[in-house]
């Protein structure tokens, strides 16, 4: 949508907070906190959507620090609802452990948690590639006016693709939380992934985004276990460098026409 | 020449004002001015960067570099401040300079991510090479300055110190604007094809605006570090990048003295609220978004916009 969003990694932490605060604080069932993480983290988005980004469509720039401001915002919501002090923790939902071939070792938290993504980014390839719209969002992102000709409702594709983006940034953070430390400034590591991934894989592009998360998550994992987590997100920022210098569409993306 | 007359006069007793205005001030507030004046280095050299159209998100870790390079040269090799600081200006021009041909191959969006992941990656080498970094810790009991018998570590003096540096490099800032370079930058900004055409080569003056301004933040940062005695990575994170952001912005990025007028007006708002501890970030957010949506060319703006609401009733 031609709209960065910096806010992005805190709408996860938003997500995360709120199974904490119902499920882990106020005994609420794992799978409804998720779905009302999911809604809150939406709302927020359409909120920023409306009155942040829809003023400074012609400004990117303009776009990307209200978000930056947001990013304050919640963080010192968090912190309020929080309180300050260690990282919370979620105790997961789903204990127990599959064993596979006894050496494989997957924890039900986690496997419920690679299930679910699986199935959003498949609800989510067949929203932008089969349906009517997802085509007219992928045209707006494309070209804005040629799609305005076209009869398509700039704002309210606009509306639906942030609300659909911060719906899946709230899942993300309910299905971390069992998993992760959840504190007011976790979304720091999940923006640079973010925008590690999304830049590797090329703007825009679905299977590059997956692409790149799968490769990156392995690589970061192999080099924080030889070397240290810092040199691991020390070479994943010099690789996206890299990689905007080489191919600034990324692996995935097509050379976009000035 | 009544005009710049009338400036330099105005200048003149703004600095006397600034000169006297640390002996009427409780210690914590000296302080204050202290960090306000090197801010105000930051935020113009910033401008300058900017000045070609793109918007950096290194200038904090470039500031960093500046204090590293004073702070490891004047410890480890126990060189006077008066070489290390001027040093620091090169150390972080020299790292600006092998950062340009990476970064100025990119443009808008992409040269706002890629300055940010270079600038979070020499963050993290700070951090992890704890040799001779010393880790997130960072370098502590860095030597103040040395003068005769002038006590740097007094805020009075420190003051003084601070003040003629600024005072020089803001000079330089203004007429490095104001001369035929500035001018090319302006040009590459608002019509750099135009530019191009006529035989100007937008790499080399992007490049150019971008060492010049970590040249002096990298002062900058060799001033707040001496003054303070350390320096960590924390210090020159994405936050103080943000702030820095905010002062331009909000103060008004198209004036040399809008820049100024953001750092001095949000300092002091941010100071006052100091009981409000936890909430200031959230504050600081609001007045971002605000100046956003409804005084889009900063605070500059007010007197004309003013001027403009008084006015037309009148035509009316």
């Amino acid at each position: 949508m031609g709209v960065v969003n910096f806010a992005h990694g805190e709408l996860v932490m938003v997500g995360a907070y709120t199974v904490w605060f119902l499920h882990a604080q106020h005994n609420t069932p794992f799978l409804i906190t998720v779905v009302l993480a999911i809604i809150l983290v939406m709302m927020i988005g359409l909120l920023m959507e409306r009155f942040l980004f829809r003023p400074n469509r012609d400004d990117p720039l303009g776009g990307l620090i209200c978000s930056i401001g947001v990013l304050f915002i919640l963080q010192v919501i968090a912190t309020l609802v929080g309180g300050e002090g260690p990282s919370k923790q979620v105790p997961p939902p789903f204990a127990g452990t599959l064993i596979l071939f006894d050496t494989l070792r997957i924890p039900y938290q986690r496997l419920f948690g690679i299930i679910v993504s699986i199935a959003a980014l498949l609800v989510l390839w067949f929203f932008l590639t089969k349906t009517k719209l997802g085509w007219s969002l992928r045209a707006v992102a494309q070209d804005r006016e040629a799609a305005a000709l076209q009869g398509i409702n700039i704002n309210r594709t606009s509306m639906i693709a942030i609300g659909v983006g911060a719906a899946l940034a709230g899942l993300a953070g309910a299905l971390m939380a069992p998993i992760t430390n959840i504190n007011p400034h976790m979304g720091h590591n999940v923006i640079i992934t973010a925008f590690i991934v999304t830049i590797v894989g090329g703007v825009g592009s679905l299977s590059g985004a997956v692409m790149a998360a799968i490769l990156y998550a392995l690589f970061h994992t192999f080099v924080t276990a030889y070397f240290s987590g810092t040199i691991a997100t020390i070479s994943g920022l010099l690789i996206m460098v890299l990689v905007l210098i080489v191919k600034p569409t990324g692996i995935m993306g097509k050379a976009v026409s000035e | 020449m009544k005009n710049m007359l009338a400036k330099i006069i105005g200048i003149a007793a703004l600095l006397a004002a600034v000169a006297v205005l640390p002996h009427f001030l409780k210690f914590y507030q000296q302080d204050f001015l202290i960090f306000l004046i090197i801010n105000i280095l930051v935020v113009v050299s910033y401008r300058l960067v900017t000045l070609t159209g793109e918007w950096s998100l290194i200038h904090a870790v470039m500031m960093g570099v500046g204090a590293y390079t004073s702070a490891m040269i004047s410890k480890f090799y126990d060189i006077s401040f008066w070489v290390s600081m001027p040093l620091a200006g090169v150390g972080a021009g020299l790292i600006a300079a092998l950062l340009c041909f990476p970064l100025f191959r990119m443009t808008q969006f992409y040269f706002l991510i890629g300055s940010f992941a270079a600038g979070e990656a020499i963050r993290l080498c700070w951090i992890h090479f704890i040799r001779p970094f010393g880790g997130t810790g960072g370098i502590s009991a860095i030597p103040s300055p040395e003068l005769g018998s002038i006590d740097f570590l007094d805020p009075i003096p420190y003051h003084y110190l601070v003040m003629v540096v600024v005072t020089i490099c803001l000079f330089i800032l203004y007429r490095v604007e104001k001369s035929r370079i500035g001018l090319t930058l302006h040009a590459v900004h608002w019509k750099a094809p135009l530019a191009e055409s006529v035989g100007v080569n937008t790499w080399r003056y992007r490049s150019l605006a971008f060492i010049i301004g970590s040249f002096f933040v990298g002062i900058a940062g060799a001033l707040k570090v001496h003054y303070l005695g350390i320096v960590s990575p924390n210090q020159f994170g994405i936050g103080f990048m943000v702030f820095i952001l905010i002062w331009v912005i909000v103060g008004g990025y198209k004036t040399f003295y809008g820049a100024i007028l953001g750092a001095i007006v949000l300092s002091i708002l941010d100071e006052s609220l100091r009981e409000l501890e936890e909430l200031r970030p959230a504050l600081y957010g609001a007045i971002l978004i605000a100046a956003i949506l409804y005084l889009p060319n900063g605070l500059e703006s007010i007197p004309s916009k003013m001027r403009e609401k008084f006015a037309t009733p009148k035509e009316a």
